[in-house]
C-alpha cells in the first residue's frame, strides 16, 4: 500500500498567500469535470475540479449549457407576451419571476393592482417557496445518499402543485400573475384542501426531521461543510438562507416589505454555524414558516373582489420611458427584475438578478477548495442554486 | 452526534405499514377544472379575427381557411390552427379572444406517432376533448383591453329639442386616443365597409396622434370624411370584433375626430395634391351627392377635367337635403366639397340634367358621364286619404326645410316609417312643434317591431328623448279625414314584415286596431328615383340601373352610381363613385 500521507504532505505546496500551487505536469493532480450532466442535480452547469487524491484543490465553475436568452427574447416581445417567457428563468419556482416582471411593468405604467390580487400574489409566492424548498430538501438528502427523502418531498411538492393546478390551471408554469393583477382568485373549497395539504406536509416534515436531520450520516457529512464566513456575505453578494445561516438577518420580506408581507406576522429565521447542516436546518424551518404564512394569508385574504386592474389594450400597450428594480425574497435569496422601458411597446432591457448567479459561480469556487470530491454535489445543493437563472 | 442520530433514521420503516401515495392509474387522473389543456374553439362563435394569432408569443397560431366556413360580413372565414410543437399553454389566446370562442379543455393526453397531427384546427379537426366542459376559460372580470366604449358627449335633450345645433360634441384628443386604443386591428371591418376603408390604419394613426397620416388613409378611399364621420351607416361597427364582449369601436366618431382635427387649408399639402397634372379629357358628373363628389375627386386626381351638374343650389345631395343639420351641419359638407372644388372640379348648380340640359348634350361635350342623381322622390303608402294635401312625403319636407321654405307644422303629427329618414323628419318636426307650440305631439309608427326597425338604435333613443312617441309594429290602413281635415291614422297590428324567405310580405291582425289622432301625416317609407333623363339605359329586374363591376351602364360612355344603383347610403355611394372613377379611367384609356 502506498503511503498516501507522504504525498499529501508534499502536495499541494502553498503559495505565500495560502493558495495551492497546482502543477498538472507533476502527475500528482487529476482534473475532473463534474457536469454539465450531473453537477449535483441542480441543473446544467459544470465544475472543473482539480483533485489531489479525493480532495478538491481548485474549482472553476462553467456555465452556458442552458442559455436560452430569455432577457433578450423579452426585448422582442410585447409587454404582455413576456410573462409566459419569464417563468422559465427559474423552473421550480416560476412565480417570483411572474411577480417581479409584472410589478416592474405595473410600476412603470402606473398601474395599481387590486387588493385581492395582492393577497393572491402573496399566497402564490409562499406556495412557490414551499414547493421549491420541498424539492430542494429532497435534492440535498439525495446528494448525501438518502434517496427516500426525495421521494417523500416530491410527493409533498406534488400536493402543492395540485393546489397550484387548481388556482392557475398549470402545475409547473403557473402564469397566474399577469401584468395588472392575477387571473383569478382561489376556487370553491380551496381553503379546506390547502389546509389538508399543509397538514400532510407538516407530518412529512416531522418524519424528515427524525430521519434526515437526526441522522448520523447526514450530520457527519454536512456539519462543517461549506462554511460561509459572515464577512463574505456582502463582498460575495450572498443573500437568502445562505446569508441567514451565517447569522445575518437579511430577508427582503422584512427589510423591504412588498405585497402583503407587512400585514403578516413572522420573524426572520437566522442560524449560527453557517455550514451545510445549518443551511439545511434553516430551510427546514423556512418550510414551517411558509406553512404558517400560508395559513395567515388564507385567513386574511378576501374571498371575492376585483383581481385585475383596468388595462389598456395589451396588443399595443406602451409603457412610458423609465427604469425600475423590483425585488422579492425567493427561496435562494433576493430575486429582482431590473426593467428599462423607452416608451415603445417593447421592454428596452430586462435584467434578472437571480441569487444563483452569486452563489453558484464565485462562492462555489471558493467553498469547494479542500472539500472532498464526494461532497461537492452536496455542497452545491446546500447553496441552493438554479443554473437557468444564472444564464437567463 | 448521539445514539439518537443513529436510531432515529430507522423511523422511515414505519412507512412500510402505510398505503402508497402514488396514483395507481395516472392516465385516468382528472386534471383541475381550470387546467390549461388542449384547445377548443366554438366554430360558430369564432369570427376569425386573428387576435389569438397576434398575441401568441410563440407564433404557434396561424389563421387558415377551413372547409365549411365561408367568408362573410363579420367573419373572415379563417380559423386558428395551433401548432403544439410551439404552444406553451400560456392561454393568452384564450384571454384575448374577442368572442370567447377559444377555450381550453382540461384534457392533457394525446399520443400519436405522426408529429404532423399536433398541428390542428381546434373545432374543425374533431378531437375527443371537443365537448369537455371543464378547462381554462377566460376568467370573469378579467380583460386585456377595455370592452366599454368611451362615451360620446352630446347635447342634453332639453338643450337640443328646439334647436338644430349639432348634437354630438365629438371626442377630445384624450378620448379619441383612449377609444382608438381599444382596436385589436383585426380588419374585419375593412371587408364590410362598402368603401373598404383602411379603418385599423387610421385608428392606429389616431392612437399615435398622427392626424396627417390618418387623413391620408381616409382620403385613399373616402373623400367625404366630415360627412361620413357624422352620418355614415357604419356597417363597420356592426361587425366590429369588440362588440362580441362589449361595445363596438366608435369607428365613425374616430373618423369624424380625424377630419375635425385638420384644417382644410392643410389638406392639399398633407394629401400631396398641390399640383395635379391634368390631361385633356373631360368627364361630366350628374349630381353633387356623395357618389358624384367621390367620382369627381378621384377623377380629378387622375388628371381629368371634371364638371359637376347639380339640380339644387348647393352640393351634398341627400346628405344636405335629406339629413337635418343637428346630425350633419352644412358647413361640414362645405368643408369636404370645398376641398374637392379646390382641385379644379367645376360645379354648375341649379342645373337639372334632363330639364336644363340633356344627357346627349353632355355626351357631346364630354368624353364620359357619371350619373349619381340619387333617390329624391318620396314613396306613398297609397292608403285611403294619402292624397290629402296635409299628407306629406318626408323627403319633400326635409328638402323644403333645408331650402328655407316655411313648413306648415301642425299640433298633432303622425309619421309613418321606421327608417332613419322617418327619424330625421320626426325629430325635425318635433323641433318645429316645440318652437311653435312649446310641446311635442308626434307619433312615429312603423311596420317593423322595435327590434327589427331599420333606424339606428341611437336615433330611436334620441327621438324618445325628444318626446317623439314611437309606436312600433302597426300597419297604416287609412288616413281618417273629417270635413276635409285630417283627424288621424287608423292602424292594425303588424304581426310580421318578412316571410320565411326574407321577402317583404307583411302580415296583419285586422282585429287589433288603433287610432293615432293627427292633423298632419308624413310618409317616410322609402324613396324612389327619377331617371327619366337616362332614357335608353337598361334596368335590372328590381328597377335599378344595370351596371357592370366598373359601374358602366348599358350605354358605354355612361357610368352610373350612388343610391340609384346600390344603398341607399352615403358610404356605398362613395364606394361606387370611386370604382366608377377607376372604370371611367379604364374606359377612356382603352
Amino acid at each position: 500500500m502506498p503511503d498516501v500521507n507522504k504525498y499529501r504532505d508534499k502536495f499541494p505546496q502553498k503559495n505565500p498567500d495560502g493558495t495551492n500551487i497546482i502543477d498538472l505536469e507533476s502527475h500528482k493532480f487529476i482534473k475532473v469535470w463534474q457536469g454539465p450532466n450531473h453537477p449535483g442535480i441542480t441543473g446544467n452547469m459544470s465544475l472543473e475540479l482539480i483533485l489531489q487524491g479525493d480532495e478538491v484543490m481548485s474549482c472553476k465553475t462553467h456555465v452556458g449549457y442552458l442559455h436560452r436568452g430569455f432577457e433578450k427574447l423579452m426585448e422582442r416581445r410585447k409587454f404582455i407576451q413576456c410573462f409566459p417567457i419569464c417563468v422559465r428563468v427559474a423552473v421550480p419556482e416560476p412565480d417570483f419571476n411572474e411577480y417581479c416582471l409584472s410589478a416592474t411593468f405595473e410600476e412603470l405604467a402606473g398601474i395599481q393592482i387590486p387588493e385581492a390580487a395582492e393577497w393572491m400574489r402573496t399566497l402564490l409566492l409562499e406556495m412557490a417557496r414551499l414547493g421549491s424548498f420541498l424539492m430542494w430538501i429532497g435534492g440535498q438528502a439525495g446528494t448525501f445518499g438518502q434517496g427516500i427523502i426525495g421521494q417523500w418531498t416530491i410527493y409533498a411538492r406534488d400536493l402543492v402543485l395540485d393546489r397550484f393546478e387548481e388556482i392557475s390551471g398549470g402545475r409547473i408554469y403557473h402564469m397566474h400573475m399577469t401584468p395588472g393583477g392575477v387571473r383569478g382568485l382561489t376556487p370553491e373549497g380551496f381553503k379546506g384542501r390547502m389546509e389538508e395539504t399543509l397538514k400532510t406536509i407538516e407530518d412529512i416534515m416531522k418524519d424528515i426531521k427524525s430521519t434526515m436531520f437526526n441522522n448520523a450520516v447526514f450530520k457527519k457529512r454536512s456539519v462543517g461543510l461549506g462554511y460561509i464566513d459572515p464577512s463574505w456575505v456582502d463582498p460575495y453578494g450572498i443573500t437568502g438562507p445562505n446569508a441567514r445561516a451565517a447569522g445575518i438577518a437579511k430577508d427582503v420580506r422584512k427589510d423591504y416589505p412588498y405585497l402583503k408581507y407587512n400585514e403578516l406576522d413572522f420573524d426572520v429565521i437566522v442560524g449560527k454555524n453557517s455550514d451545510a447542516f445549518t443551511r439545511a436546518d434553516l430551510r427546514r424551518q423556512e418550510i414551517l414558516l411558509s406553512i404558517d404564512l400560508i395559513r395567515q394569508i388564507m385567513a386574511k385574504m378576501p374571498k371575492s373582489g376585483e383581481y385585475m386592474a383596468k388595462m389598456p389594450n395589451v396588443l399595443h400597450w406602451k409603457i412610458p420611458k423609465g427604469e425600475t428594480y423590483i425585488r422579492s425574497e425567493c427561496t435562494r435569496g433576493e430575486y429582482g427584475y431590473y426593467t428599462v422601458t423607452d416608451g415603445s411597446g417593447y421592454p428596452r432591457r430586462i435584467n434578472v438578478r437571480g441569487p444563483s448567479y452569486t452563489h453558484a459561480v464565485a462562492l462555489m469556487e471558493k467553498l469547494a477548495i479542500d472539500c472532498n470530491i464526494a461532497d461537492t454535489a452536496g455542497l452545491m445543493v446546500s447553496l441552493h442554486t438554479y443554473p437557468p437563472e444564472i444564464e437567463r | 452526534m448521539s445514539v439518537k442520530d443513529v436510531l432515529s433514521p430507522f423511523l422511515a420503516w414505519k412507512n412500510l405499514l402505510k398505503d402508497p401515495v402514488s396514483i395507481k392509474k395516472p392516465l385516468e387522473r382528472q386534471a383541475a377544472p381550470r387546467y390549461r389543456g388542449f384547445h377548443q374553439n366554438d366554430m360558430e362563435k369564432c369570427i376569425g379575427c386573428g387576435t389569438c394569432e397576434e398575441i401568441c408569443m410563440n407564433a404557434a397560431i396561424d389563421m387558415v381557411p377551413v372547409v365549411g366556413i365561408e367568408t362573410k360580413n363579420g367573419d373572415s372565414g379563417l380559423r386558428p390552427q395551433i401548432d403544439y410543437g410551439r404552444c406553451c399553454w400560456c392561454a393568452l389566446c384564450v384571454d384575448i379572444c374577442t368572442t370567447n370562442s377559444l377555450t381550453m379543455s382540461n384534457q392533457f393526453q394525446w399520443i400519436d406517432s405522426d408529429p404532423e397531427v399536433f398541428r390542428f384546427v381546434p373545432g374543425a379537426d374533431k378531437k375527443y376533448w371537443d365537448d369537455e366542459k371543464l378547462g381554462y376559460k377566460k376568467p370573469l372580470n378579467y380583460e386585456l383591453y377595455n370592452t366599454e366604449r368611451v362615451s360620446m358627449e352630446e347635447l342634453h335633450p332639453e338643450d337640443r329639442d328646439k334647436s338644430f345645433i349639432e348634437i354630438i360634441k365629438g371626442y377630445s384628443k384624450k378620448q379619441a386616443i383612449q377609444e382608438a386604443d381599444r382596436c385589436v386591428e383585426c380588419g374585419i371591418c375593412i371587408a364590410t365597409c362598402p368603401a373598404h376603408m383602411g379603418i385599423p390604419s387610421y385608428i392606429e394613426a389616431v392612437r399615435k396622434d398622427n392626424m396627417e397620416e390618418a387623413l391620408r388613409v381616409l382620403y385613399e378611399t373616402n373623400p367625404l370624411p366630415e360627412i361620413c364621420g357624422r352620418v355614415c351607416t357604419h356597417n363597420c361597427e356592426s361587425v366590429c370584433a369588440m362588440q362580441h364582449k362589449g361595445d363596438a369601436l366608435s369607428i365613425r366618431w374616430l373618423k369624424r375626430y380625424i377630419a375635425d382635427q385638420v384644417h382644410s387649408e392643410k389638406y392639399k399639402k398633407i394629401l400631396g395634391t398641390e399640383k395635379l397634372e391634368k390631361n385633356d379629357k373631360k368627364v361630366a358628373i350628374v349630381g353633387a351627392g356623395p357618389a358624384g363628389l367621390s367620382a369627381a375627386y378621384y377623377l380629378s386626381l387622375l388628371g381629368y377635367n371634371v364638371k359637376v351638374y347639380e339640380a339644387f343650389d348647393k352640393p351634398g345631395g341627400m346628405t344636405r337635403y335629406g339629413i337635418p343639420e343637428y346630425r350633419l351641419p352644412y358647413d361640414q359638407i362645405d368643408k369636404d366639397v370645398n376641398y374637392i372644388e379646390s382641385l379644379g372640379v367645376e360645379f354648375q348648380y341649379n342645373t337639372k340634367v334632363g330639364e336644363d340640359i340633356n344627357l346627349e348634350k353632355l355626351h357631346e361635350d364630354f368624353d364620359a358621364v357619371f350619373a349619381g342623381s340619387g333617390l329624391h322622390l318620396g314613396r306613398s303608402t297609397r292608403i285611403k286619404g294619402s292624397d290629402h294635401e296635409k299628407c306629406y312625403q318626408a323627403i319633400d319636407l326635409l328638402r323644403d326645410f333645408t331650402q328655407g321654405k316655411e313648413i306648415d307644422v301642425q299640433e298633432k303629427i303622425v309619421v309613418i316609417g321606421g327608417g332613419n329618414v322617418a327619424m330625421d323628419i320626426a325629430r325635425t318636426l318635433a323641433r318645429l312643434q316645440n318652437q311653435k307650440f312649446g310641446k311635442v305631439q308626434l307619433t312615429l309608427t312603423s311596420l317593423e317591431s322595435e327590434n327589427i326597425m331599420p333606424a339606428d338604435i341611437e336615433e330611436i333613443i334620441e327621438s324618445r328623448e325628444e318626446n317623439v312617441t314611437i309606436e312600433a309594429a302597426w300597419g297604416p290602413k287609412e288616413i281618417k279625414i273629417k270635413e276635409n281635415q285630417i283627424v288621424g291614422l287608423n292602424v292594425v297590428k303588424c304581426l310580421s314584415v318578412f316571410d320565411d324567405e326574407g321577402r317583404f310580405n307583411p302580415q296583419f291582425n285586422n282585429n287589433q286596431k288603433k287610432f293615432f289622432g293627427a292633423d298632419m301625416v308624413v310618409e317616410a317609407i322609402g324613396q324612389g328615383m327619377d331617371i327619366d333623363f337616362m332614357k335608353d339605359v337598361e334596368l335590372t329586374q328590381r328597377h335599378k340601373v344595370k351596371v357592370d363591376d366598373n359601374f358602366q351602364s348599358s350605354i358605354p360612355w355612361l357610368f352610373v352610381g350612388g343610391d340609384i344603383v346600390a344603398g341607399p347610403d352615403a358610404i356605398s355611394a362613395i364606394a361606387n363613385g370611386h370604382k366608377a372613377a377607376k372604370g371611367i379611367d379604364k374606359f377612356l384609356n382603352k
